[in-house]
Parts: structure tokens; C-alpha cells; sequence
């Protein structure tokens, strides 16, 4: 069977695989061999070594986005996932209503980045306009107001996945451990949250992932004023690439260290907390 | 007797909890809900507010004089064309889903199927490119589009199959990893041929996994900014397009558009989510499972 299939190369993996190589292989290679490069467009480059690092990891902006966006991602990956897991534990205890409390919390989750960027712009301007400040009069407000925005956001995705998770433990095991005498917190800290564990991993990953990447909202919501103090590193990037000439060869430098890391924790996330699960 | 089936994806409604507990859980989401509805009852709200009343008293209720009817909606369309990119936007979510949906899935199924190093390459450089965020390819994938002129809404779409196709394929592999072979072994002894067998018998499985794909795809395009903008011609945007280019320059934004805009491009998204729920959440859970 297999020699049967292997005919039919073309037909089933070709077209793929050409959109795939000419949309994100090729790109991805440019992009490594354009980071050592002084370019404007692909036609001008010349090779200039590690001079686009050097200036990169030199360059202010490009070390406060870096700062900036490991804080925003700390904060929203423990209040996203500790506010969704308790939304979803209590809304498997089995209550009236818990289906409209479901949909009403994922529904954010579906509107984009830029749409919701300007719905928190308008609300949070509103009530800074109280103290005559804007969003953007101080990175401070800049900084929980993305906070708050990805909370919207992301709570109700990662509470899907937790209340799905809580529901795949047999409800035997609760049921033994309340027998053998186990009270509701027992219970929570002994069987569910230990049993939850795959989807700590998962929900851990996604909103790592989500936030560090995170752009449409940062553009949208303060496009990194007060002087790209809010800037976060996808954001930088971007403007590097775009709004400075000259600068395309560094822009692309920091894409690069940006994949790395990104790279990086996708990986060590996923290694340590799979290490973790219960065995079921 | 015939049981009626539970459907899975409904919450059972059996308290596990005191009556008491019951109603303090029940007020804390109730409180909420009404703080998670609240932004967008604020857009739809101040969407009715002439321009002037909005930036600064976004909270208080339209009266008679600052209740500007529908102008908002009538003067943003035709700023923005929100129409016209609403149906691009369409246009564009539709058709890459589907040429997303039937090609990764054909290239999952041949590469878990066929055992050889190719395959094996083939599978880890879909996976490889999941990790890979937009910005490492972003200038460069522009600079291909742009060679290639496929600035316009059929051009993007190869784009679309191309940088979603790691994630989609993924899951496919996951899926049909989980067929047993024995049925294609049987279908080819009954004289299919392997196009035969995928669409008769590999595509009836997979299409749970396919609704799923789908969604994951359609919220993904639906709602992208960046690649757009760096692909098409910034005269035909899309709707998130549409919606940041009120911003412009750096003059002042005209408020009462951007609400009304605002509540137009959150309209569709509302509907479609409402009507397809049940897909739309066991498909955002059954993907995250597998990724």
C-alpha cells in the first residue's frame, strides 16, 4: 500500500508544500541570512556580519521592549490562568446557568486585536479622563491597561480549557476521595488541580505564547506611547522595520532574537511541565 | 428504550456544592458577565453619541443632545468603505479556509501514511513552523508577495495555506494517526484508489477534526492586521485594516465613526458565534488539546 501511496505525491502533498516553501521557508532563511546583512530592499544587501546584534541588543528601545514585554507577560499569564481555572471550577459545580456565564466569558476571545485595542482605548481614556490624563500620559496606565485587555481577552479561551479538563476526571476518584473523608479544598489541591495538570500545560503554553507575541492589541491601545515606552517587542519590530530607514538589517536582527526566545520558552515550558502530569 | 444522549458539551446541571455556596458563586459570575459585556455595551452605546460627546463622557447615556442617530454608521461606512472590506474580508476567510482545510489535510494523511524520510522531514518542518512568530518572516514573506504580485484577495490566499498550514497539519497528523489502517486496507482490496480512499473514507472521519481546523483558521484570518497590510493594497483593506486606518496620521480620530465601525466589525462575530457555539467551543477546546 504504502508503494501505492507514495505515487500520489504530487497530488496530495504538492500543493502544500509549494505554498509552504515559498511562504515560510524561503522567508524564514532570507530572514536568518538578511539579520547579517545592510539592506534596504533583498536586492542591496551586503554582508555585515554581527553588526545588526551588536546595534540591536545596543539599542534602547529594543532593550525596554524587551523588559517591558517579560513584565506584561508575568502579570497576565498568573492572572489570566488563576482568574480562568477559578471560573471554570466554579462553573462545573454543576449550577443554573453556568452554559450563558460559558459564552458570555469566551466571547471576547473571538473579536480581534485591533477592534478590542480601541474598545479599551475608549474605555480606559474614559475613566482617565477624570484625572485629564490619557492612556498614553504615562506608561504606567499603558502597562495594566494591556493587562486588563488580555485578561478580557484570554480568560474565557484558557477557562474552555480548563473546565474541559475538570470534566475528563472520572468523577469516581472524587467521589472516593470525599469518602475516604476529603474535604472541598483537599479535594482541589489532592485530585483536581494535580489531575488538570495536562491542561496547566497547555493553558501555560498558549498564554506564554499569546502574550509575548502579542501586537494588533499594542497598536491599537497605545501604539507604544508615551514615546515607545509601551512599545513591546513584536511592536518594536515592526516600527524598527518600518518607520526608521536604514534600520531594516537591525529590524531583522531583533526578528530573529525574538524567534529565539520565543523558541526557547515554547520549549522549556512544554519539557518542565509535562514532566509534571499525572499519569491517568 | 432509547436514552436520549448527554450531550458532552453541555455543563450538567447537578450542584455539587451547599445552596449557600451555590448562590454566592452564582452573584460573583453574575457581577462577571455584566463586567465582561460591559465594553462592548460602552461601544454600542457612545456609537450613537455625536463625536464630540464621546472621548470625554464615554459613560454617560446619549440625551437629546448628543444623540446623533445613525450618522456615525452612514459617515463611517463612507469613510472607511467598511463594506466592501467587510466583503473581502469574507471573501478572503472563506476561500483560504477551505483550500487551508482540504490541502493540509490531503498532505496529513499522505505523510502519516507514507513511512520514509521525506515524510519524516516533511512532518517536523510543519511542526518546526508553528513556534515561528509572524515578525521573523514578516519584511521577507512582504518581499515574496510582492515579487510574485499576489497584492490582491486571490493572491493571499496561497499566503494563508502556506503560514497556516503547520498548526492545521498538525492536527490533522494527530487525528488520523488515530484511524485504524485496516479500513483503507480494506477499501483498496474493494478497488479504490488511494483518491478514492481519502475522499470515501479518510474525509467522513476526519470531519470533526476538519470543523475544528476551520475554526481555528477562520477566527485566526478573519481577525489578522498584519499580514494583510503588508500584502494587499492598502486602497482594498480589510476590516481590521479599515478600522486602524481611522486612525491615520496623527490627527485626531473621528470618534463617533470608530464606534460605529467598531460595533459593525464585533456585529458578524457576535452572530456567527452565537449560531455556531457548540462548534465554536468544542473546537477551540479539541484544538488546544492537540496543540
Amino acid at each position: 500500500m504504502q508503494k501505492t501511496y507514495k505515487k500520489y505525491f504530487a497530488l496530495f502533498v504538492l500543493p502544500t508544500l509549494i505554498a509552504f516553501t515559498l511562504f515560510f521557508i524561503i522567508p524564514f532563511i532570507m530572514g536568518i541570512v538578511l539579520s547579517f546583512c545592510k539592506f534596504t530592499t533583498v536586492t542591496n544587501a551586503h554582508w555585515v556580519g554581527l553588526a545588526n546584534y551588536v546595534k540591536a541588543f545596543s539599542n534602547k528601545d529594543f532593550i525596554n521592549a524587551l523588559l517591558f514585554t517579560v513584565k506584561f507577560t508575568v502579570v497576565s499569564v498568573i492572572t489570566i490562568n488563576v482568574i480562568s481555572f477559578a471560573l471554570a471550577y466554579g462553573l462545573t459545580r454543576g449550577l443554573k446557568g453556568t452554559n450563558i456565564f460559558r459564552t458570555v466569558f469566551f466571547m471576547p476571545n473571538l473579536i480581534g486585536g485591533i477592534v478590542l485595542g480601541y474598545i479599551w482605548q475608549l474605555l480606559i481614556n474614559g475613566v482617565l479622563a477624570h484625572f485629564n490624563v490619557t492612556i498614553t500620559a504615562d506608561p504606567k496606565y499603558g502597562f495594566w491597561g494591556m493587562v486588563i485587555l488580555t485578561n478580557w481577552q484570554l480568560i474565557g479561551y484558557m477557562m474552555i480549557i480548563y473546565i474541559a479538563g475538570i470534566q475528563n476526571i472520572p468523577t469516581e476518584l472524587i467521589e472516593a476521595a470525599e469518602i475516604d473523608g476529603a474535604n472541598k479544598f483537599q479535594t482541589l489541591y489532592k485530585i483536581i488541580i494535580p489531575m488538570t495538570m495536562p491542561s496547566v500545560t497547555i493553558c501555560l503554553f498558549l498564554t506564554l505564547t499569546n502574550c509575548f507575541k502579542l501586537f494588533d492589541q499594542n497598536l491599537a491601545l497605545t501604539a507604544g506611547g508615551p514615546a515607545k515606552k509601551t512599545a513591546m517587542l513584536a511592536y518594536d519590530i515592526y516600527t524598527t522595520f518600518y518607520n526608521r530607514n536604514g534600520w531594516e538589517g537591525v529590524g531583522q536582527a531583533k526578528a530573529v532574537i525574538f524567534f529565539i526566545i520565543v523558541a526557547a520558552i515554547s520549549l522549556t515550558q512544554l519539557y518542565f511541565t509535562r514532566r509534571k502530569e499525572v499519569e491517568n | 428504550m432509547l436514552k436520549k444522549k448527554k450531550n458532552k458539551n453541555e455543563i450538567i446541571e447537578n450542584p455539587s456544592v451547599s445552596k449557600g455556596t451555590g448562590i454566592v458563586i452564582t452573584v460573583v459570575m453574575t457581577l462577571l458577565a455584566v463586567a465582561f459585556l460591559f465594553p462592548i455595551f460602552l461601544v454600542l452605546m457612545n456609537s450613537f453619541k455625536n463625536k464630540l460627546y464621546i472621548s470625554d463622557a464615554p459613560f454617560a447615556l446619549p440625551n437629546s443632545e448628543t444623540f446623533a442617530g445613525m450618522y456615525n454608521y452612514v459617515n463611517g461606512i463612507q469613510k472607511t468603505g467598511l463594506l466592501a472590506a467587510a466583503g473581502r474580508s469574507a471573501f478572503i476567510t472563506i476561500c483560504s479556509v477551505i483550500v487551508i482545510v482540504l490541502l493540509t489535510s490531503m498532505a496529513a494523511w499522505w505523510i502519516t501514511r507514507v513511512t520514509c524520510k521525506l515524510s519524516t522531514v516533511l512532518y517536523y518542518l510543519f511542526v518546526f513552523a508553528m513556534i515561528v512568530p509572524f515578525q521573523m518572516v514578516m519584511f521577507t514573506l512582504s518581499k515574496v508577495t510582492d515579487f510574485l504580485h499576489l497584492g490582491n484577495m486571490f493572491g493571499i490566499i496561497p499566503v494563508y495555506l502556506g503560514f497556516g498550514a503547520g498548526l492545521s497539519l498538525f492536527m490533522f497528523c494527530g487525528f488520523i494517526k488515530a484511524i485504524p489502517i485496516s479500513l483503507e486496507e480494506a477499501a483498496m482490496i474493494d478497488g479504490c484508489t488511494p483518491v478514492q480512499t481519502y475522499f470515501k473514507v479518510i474525509v467522513p472521519m476526519l470531519r470533526p477534526t476538519m470543523i475544528t481546523v476551520a475554526i481555528l483558521n477562520a477566527m485566526w484570518i478573519w481577525n489578522d492586521y498584519l499580514l494583510p497590510t503588508l500584502v494587499l493594497d492598502s486602497e482594498k483593506p480589510t476590516i481590521p485594516m479599515a478600522v486602524q486606518y481611522l486612525r491615520g496620521g496623527y490627527g485626531s480620530i473621528d470618534m463617533g465613526a470608530m464606534m460605529a465601525m467598531l460595533v459593525l466589525a464585533i456585529l458578524p462575530i457576535i452572530v456567527f458565534y452565537l449560531t455556531c457555539q457548540k462548534y465554536i467551543i468544542k473546537g477551540v477546546a479539541a484544538g488546544a488539546v492537540k496543540g
